[in-house]
């Protein structure tokens, strides 16, 4: 083919005259021609570069235009920008590590908690400070877990032990004493939490024979240190702060370090030569108990039904909380008119909740109440209005009328429950 | 407790004591759990209860340890030890001698190091199981105790353990009963020689006052001026949220119940 510009002179008048029925099609024309895919340049009738202002930017979602200079954005939305940043994180690939570095993660509800990243991060810490002779963090997780991001917490081997599920501390400690024997980290570190790091770590120390430093929240380089680093250690009921050198194993809190977030790991996964040891289990886990949700403290209750100013039927409410097993929240609206105690008022002037799971019904969504339902991981709202402030945040909205659509949920979770009591 | 004194089904339970410090007063006092864990192991049926406490006798050591004793007790066995020394040694070999079923202690301690790891050395030294963070022991029979642990966002896990084991008792437990100003007053300290072993580690490293720690800033790493602006000026919201209207009230309950069974709030 030759290589000659071949003009339309009429294309480029249609192009030019805004009033020309074929206008748009044309520029979209010229546009795929130019191999932008949005008709904003073309090549003038004198050779030179037009440009359309009109072309820019998108139509928003409120109907209005926008137009978005730094390039992140395409109209769209967020999803695609986020994803492409996640995947232009640069790599880091550790091949021969000098040494790992052990964390045990809590993976609680079989994800990374905050408390996990932090730690990763602390992990991280450890094992970069000599660029020449690089670690590599070894993450070793109990049962099956729902996390799908361990390269991007900054994890370069995984050792994955589906086979111990539930509460098994006697299984856990054998499996990490086994990877100790296989690997021999030159450090260990678990969160010293109540999600069960805080028993398995001290667990592990026992068995190893190391003290280890508790109640870590801060780390310095120091020279002098036989591993090379200091540490800061809560102690005596948390009045205390002590100065240590940092031991093999560690336990840490919440915030020791900033989590890793500008690079992606290998997350490679690992698996121990020798089989686990069989034990007897001196201790058994006959499950969780119910507990009476009325009773668990609105503060650290894990899953809450909360009502407002939309609920007609109370005695329906209530009814639903108990059949779903949900503390009992309310808006302030609700307990201001005396339907509920002002003891389970939700919100910056009741309490400030960290369920993970927060149902709003006929909740529109005051700021206030935003703010105390702000650490809950996921929010689901019933209401009427399909403008208010409470659908925004929700993670699933259901646009109806609120007493319908509990009953129908308060059904269908007693059904579910009648077909596995049928099944057993 | 003399072993020579008990009959069948009776349970021997003994319960470590320390010193505790008032958080605002500093002043010394029941510590916290293991006042907890008295109260534990008096609620239990049948149990033959003995309070175990390694440490100094001073003035401030008494009064607290009194406290103990007010909860209805007649004596209390003292294992005389110098400030700054490990008692797990002590412990271990009081514990070996005495041969108790069950062995109650409060979590971590008040003061000193207060890593928590005592019951866990002790556990691991005398070979038996060790529960951690206890809201209630529900049975003991032929052997084996019923437990009840406490969890994070006061959920509840039922364990079955068998004796000798070592349990320890978190604030989840029942709070414990006033202590009585006579008995405490008339109560024994019966101080007994031991073993004691000194923690040189422990007094190699500088203690300061808590600092508070710093309150970590929201950092916003983004490229372009844009992106911290928008993170700047964003408001609380969860983004990316499925919305469901022009539903009937079934299909809507039935993406509710999707949702909470996966993230398996539903028993």
């Amino acid at each position: 083919m030759c290589d000659i510009q071949r003009r339309d002179p009429r294309q480029e008048w249609i192009a030019r005259n805004r009033l020309h029925p074929r206008h748009l099609e044309v520029l979209a024309d010229l546009g795929g021609q130019a191999g932008g895919g949005a008709a904003r340049e073309w090549m003038g009738p004198h050779g030179l570069i037009r440009r359309n202002p009109h072309g820019a930017g998108f139509i928003g979602p409120n109907g209005v235009k926008r137009i978005d200079r730094s390039g992140g954005q395409q109209g769209q939305g967020a999803s695609g920008a986020r994803a492409s940043t996640a995947a232009s994180k640069p790599r880091v690939d550790i091949e021969v590590p000098a040494f790992l570095v052990a964390v045990v993660p809590d993976m609680a509800g079989g994800r990374l908690t905050g408390h996990d990243r932090d730690l990763l991060g602390l992990a991280r810490q450890l094992a970069d400070a000599d660029p020449t002779a690089r670690g590599a963090v070894l993450a070793v997780v109990f049962g099956e877990h729902k996390e799908d991001d361990f390269a991007g917490a900054g994890v370069d081997r995984l050792l994955h032990l589906a086979e111990i599920d539930g509460f098994a501390p006697e299984a856990c400690l054998g499996a990490l004493v086994a990877a100790e024997q296989a690997w021999t980290p030159r450090h260990w570190l678990l969160p010293d939490s109540k999600l069960g790091g805080a028993d398995l770590g001290r667990r592990l120390a026992a068995r190893l024979g190391e003290r280890p430093a508790t109640a870590v929240w801060q780390l310095d380089a120091d020279g002098e240190a036989p591993l090379g680093w200091r540490c800061t250690a809560r102690g005596a009921a948390g009045t205390l702060d002590f100065q240590r050198p940092l031991p093999r194993l560690v336990l840490a809190l919440a915030e020791c370090a900033e989590p890793v977030s500008e690079t992606r790991h290998a997350a490679e996964p690992l698996a121990l030569s020798v089989a686990l040891p069989s034990q007897l289990a001196r201790i058994e886990d006959l499950g969780q108990v119910a507990v009476d949700p009325a009773g668990v403290a609105l503060s650290e209750a894990e899953f809450i039904l909360s009502a407002g100013n939309g609920v007609r039927d109370w005695d329906a409410f209530h009814h639903a909380a108990e059949v779903l097993g949900a503390t009992e929240g309310a808006s302030r609206v609700a307990v201001d008119d005396g339907f509920m105690a002002r003891d389970r008022q939700v919100g910056a002037t009741g309490t400030w909740v960290t369920a993970r799971v927060y149902v709003a019904v006929g909740i529109s969504g005051a700021i206030q109440h935003l703010q105390g339902i702000q650490t809950c991981d996921k929010v689901v709202a019933i209401n009427m209005d399909p403008g208010c402030d409470m659908i925004k945040r929700a993670d699933l909205a259901v646009i109806g009328d609120s007493a319908r659509v509990l009953e129908a949920l308060v059904a269908l979770v007693e059904q579910s429950r009648e077909e596995k009591r049928n099944a057993a | 407790m003399q072993p020579d004194t008990h009959h069948e089904g009776s349970l021997a339970v003994t319960v470590l004591v320390s010193v505790g410090r008032h958080p605002l007063t500093g002043r010394g006092r029941r510590a916290d759990q293991d006042a907890r864990g008295v109260e534990l192991a008096r609620t239990l049926r049948g149990a033959e209860v003995e309070l175990l406490h390694a440490g100094r006798l001073d003035e401030g050591s008494e009064a607290a340890l009194r406290g103990y004793l007010g909860m209805g007790f007649d004596a209390l066995s003292l294992l005389e030890q110098p400030a700054g020394a490990d008692v797990l040694p002590a412990l271990a070999e009081a514990l070996e001698a005495a041969g108790p079923q069950l062995v109650v202690a409060g979590e971590r301690a008040e003061q000193g190091e207060g890593s928590g790891l005592l019951p866990y050395l002790l556990a691991e030294r005398l070979g038996w199981p060790l529960v951690s963070g206890l809201a209630a022991v529900e049975d003991v029979e032929h052997g084996v105790a019923t437990l009840l642990q406490a969890l994070p966002r006061g959920q509840r896990r039922r364990l079955r353990v068998r004796l000798p084991a070592i349990v320890t008792v978190d604030a989840a437990a029942p709070a414990p009963r006033q202590s009585a100003y006579g008995p405490a007053r008339r109560g024994r300290l019966d101080v007994q020689a031991a073993p004691v072993m000194d923690d040189v580690d422990l007094a190699q490293w500088p203690a300061q006052p808590a600092r508070k720690r710093p309150k970590r800033l929201k950092i916003v790493k983004a490229a372009s001026a844009r992106d911290r602006f928008k993170a700047a000026a964003a408001k609380a919201e969860g983004g990316g949220g499925q919305v469901l209207s022009d539903v009937t009230p079934e299909e809507g309950a039935e993406a509710i119940f999707k949702l909470l069974k996966e993230e398996g709030v539903l028993r």
